[in-house]
């Protein structure tokens, strides 16, 4: 039982970040917390993918000039790495659009509250 | 439009940092292929410091760092240096961003891949540093607008 | 020397024109609109020459950077991607013609914004079907899906609402996506779509990949508006503008089907994904709901727009049902259905905006016999969709809808079957309603027509140009033609895309 909760800690807190990206996303009303939560939600798959890279005893994937032999298990898988960078890009990129989305629907509308942007479109 | 705050340690601050900070981010994105950094992260670091002048002294003293209409024509740029560097390859004969076969210019193998993967780094460098900040010019200046 | 490279041609094709239509868009803006069409026809013959190449020779492979897979990203043209890159270059390449005046019309200030970002979305969509690495599926599909958010918003009144939902749910199906081939991935070692496709028969058992299939059909059934998941739809639809919505509605939707074909036939075994974990039959029966749901949903809506985005959900149901019965009929159904249902929106979508722009309105309440005379051509084209919509022989419809019945008959599914007859009828209903509108209530002349007829005469009454007309009709000529030589289609080009582990 203990095993279950501390040997996947990094699982619980990738959840945790998910669970509340999601419920942000789809249970908030003002549409500035829904672009937030969406944020939240991509920053805990980032975090899931460069947490599973990581090995135990391995060091950064830095090779020295003077290394003879190089054992791919004593460094960190850096491919993930990489696949996040542009993942993050991605996230910027959203973020972008969805805030430039929401400027436009404040200043047609006066208001950033879902409820009463619906009772406006109706 | 943003106007300058009236912190005279603000304003002296970020003056002071600013040079510091854009140095960081050139050696971010030349040591991108042999360790931590590369084009994006140098890029989004410079996008910082040209924002971090247009929030402490506001856009119009800032406008001599970074112009405003400067913003989507450099990213273009950017974008054509990456293409251009991978037309490159293809023109020598090998497959898209080959670069093995930019040996013909005369450099050996490490060389043409150094060479290749900095002109690259620099380019996407250049088109995320001007894109992230005609965004926050773009948003920061809708707020007055029409 | 051109066919070795010609996996990477189209979307470099693209991109670049996407990069050259603001550099001279800013001084001269009508150059905008010929460079994107100049660009579209390039890519379009240049997959043409792909598929004609594909279908005699075989796959073509190509490396990005000289890097052999699976350490590096590898282009692959095979039959089902050349295929749908015929669709998605030549469908746009209509579209963009018909934009001529349409674009001008209804983004005066925008124009080169617009067609650039049109050009970007195209690169997503050609980036999407012809790689062979599934973290760069990822890549492209945001490209696609961002361009396509902008291009929605670019629409009417309600647009920015609508585009907003769509953004929100559209990346919530980009994260799911991203977060399953993680699962797979971390478990298999490998992002290359053939080396992880040898890998998994080694680690099916495990939950990690279960769970990780799971993610992504979750995600890209987001993406493809499979009911329920299809909620951002019918407002964006609705609400964009004439051209953005024949351009996303035929091509969006049915990318998400590819990559959900991609993924449970190629990648994973037919066997996994229908014994294993019977995933296929999960997505047959929400297919068949949607169905149900998008047809009966249709016949309640006013706006003619509406109407066609709940048919819309509606079609994607049966490419769903194709997909999730799971035999090589049934895949040759959907298939087919997806070539036929990009050109039927298409037309369909068309004839729309050709009514907005004519008329100004899509009210199908207020359609009448005037509609008749003056625009004929129009109502014809919109005609020809209905009864291809409807499963009418000869049209292209019926052929798609014919071998869904006879795979569900195969598997004796007569739920489906008898699904699929009604949603036939549910389809005839709310069609009928427009042609009768237009072609069947008398022409009356009454004193109560006047007032009416003062406020239409507004608008011009006479038929579309010819820019806008020509596409509508080479798209619903198509419908008849494609249905007649449906025999030759199949044999020669949709039989060599069904993976052989059937």
């Amino acid at each position: 039982m203990i095993e279950f909760f501390l040997g996947h800690q990094l699982y619980w807190v990738v959840s945790l970040l998910i669970v509340v990206g999601l419920y942000g996303m789809l249970v908030k009303k003002n549409l500035l917390k829904k672009v937030l939560g969406l944020n939240i939600f991509q920053s805990g798959i980032i975090l899931f993918f460069v947490a599973s890279a990581s090995k135990r005893n391995a060091t950064v994937p830095i090779v020295e000039a003077t290394t003879k032999i190089i054992d791919s298990s004593q460094y960190i898988n850096p491919l993930p790495h990489t696949l996040m960078l542009t993942a993050i890009v991605v996230s910027v990129s959203v973020t972008g659009v969805a805030l430039a989305l929401l400027i436009k629907i404040y200043q047609k509308y006066k208001t950033l509250d879902e409820e009463l942007l619906l009772k406006q479109m109706q | 439009m943003i106007t300058s705050s009236n912190n005279p340690i603000l304003i002296i601050a970020s003056r002071f940092l600013t040079p510091f900070i854009q140095l960081f981010a050139l050696y971010v994105i030349v040591h991108g292929h042999y360790g931590p950094g590369g084009g994006f992260q140098g890029g989004g670091i410079l996008a910082a410091s040209i924002i971090l002048l247009r929030l402490s002294l506001g856009t119009e003293k800032s406008e001599k760092v970074f112009r405003r209409t400067w913003g989507i024509p450099l990213g273009f740029f950017g974008a054509l240096v990456f293409f251009s560097i991978g037309l490159l390859t293809m023109l020598f004969g090998g497959n898209f961003l080959e670069f093995d076969e930019l040996g013909l210019l005369g450099f050996n193998k490490v060389g043409s891949h150094f060479y290749g993967i900095l002109l690259i780094e620099i380019g996407v460098g250049i088109a995320v540093m001007s894109t992230i900040v005609s965004i926050f010019d773009n948003l920061s200046g809708e707020l007055d607008g029409d | 020397m051109i066919q070795a490279h010609l996996p990477l041609l189209i979307p470099l094709t693209l991109l670049f024109f996407a990069l050259l239509i603001p550099l001279f868009g800013t001084k001269v803006p009508r150059s905008a609109y010929f460079l994107a069409l100049s660009g579209s026809f390039l890519a379009f013959l240049i997959s043409l020459y792909g598929l004609v190449r594909v279908a005699t020779d075989g796959a073509i492979s190509y490396n990005m950077g000289g890097w052999a897979p699976p350490i590096g990203i590898e282009f692959i043209l095979d039959p089902l991607s050349s295929f749908m890159m015929l669709i998605v270059t030549g469908i746009s390449f209509l579209v963009i013609i018909y934009g001529y005046r349409v674009v001008p019309e209804e983004h005066p200030q925008t124009q080169v914004s617009y067609f650039s970002i049109v050009m970007l979305m195209l690169t997503g969509f050609s980036g999407i079907v012809l790689t062979g690495d599934l973290f760069n599926l990822y890549v492209f599909l945001e490209i696609a899906s961002l361009a396509s958010y902008a291009i929605v918003a670019l629409g009417d009144k309600r647009s920015l609402v609508a585009s907003f939902r769509y953004l929100m749910l559209g990346s919530l199906g980009s994260a799911f996506y991203l977060l399953g081939i993680g699962f797979i991935y971390f478990m298999g070692g490998s992002l290359n779509m053939k080396d992880v496709s040898q890998i998994l028969p080694f680690i099916s058992g495990e939950p990690a990949v279960i769970a990780g299939l799971i993610f992504v059909v979750t995600g890209i059934a987001l993406k493809m508006a499979l009911f329920p998941l299809h909620f951002w739809l019918p407002d964006a639809y609705s609400s964009a503008s004439s051209v953005s919505v024949a351009l996303l509605a035929p091509l969006g939707t049915k990318i998400g089907a590819y990559i959900l074909i991609r993924f449970l036939y190629f990648i994973f075994e037919p066997e996994y994904v229908t014994t294993t974990v019977p995933i296929t039959s999960i997505i047959s029966w929400l297919s068949v709901a949607g169905i149900i749901y998008g047809s009966i949903m249709a016949i309640a809506q006013d706006d003619l727009k509406r109407m066609l985005a709940y048919s819309s959900v509606a079609q994607v149901g049966y490419i769903g049902l194709g997909i999730g019965l799971a035999t090589p009929l049934a895949l040759t159904g959907a298939l087919l259905h997806i070539m036929n249902h990009s050109l039927m929106k298409a037309a369909l979508f068309l004839v729309a905006g050709n009514l907005q722009i004519r008329i100004g309105h899509s009210n199908i309440q207020k359609f009448n016999q005037k509609l008749r005379h003056t625009m004929p051509w129009s109502m014809a084209a919109f005609s020809l969709g209905a009864l291809s919509m409807i499963g009418i022989p000869p049209t292209a419809g019926f052929f798609s809808k014919w071998y869904l019945i006879v795979s569900a008959v195969g598997e004796s599914q007569w739920f489906f079957v008898l699904v699929i007859l009604l949603s036939s009828l549910l389809n005839a209903v709310y069609f009928f309603r427009v042609i009768e509108k237009v072609y069947l209530s008398p022409s009356k002349e009454s004193l109560t027509d006047l007032p009416e007829e003062e406020e239409e005469n507004k608008y011009a009454q006479n038929e579309v140009s010819f820019s806008m007309l020509t596409p509508t009709l080479i798209l619903s000529a198509c419908l008849l033609v494609i249905g007649i030589f449906n025999y030759f289609i199949v044999n020669n080009l949709i039989d060599l895309m069904i993976p052989s582990n059937f």
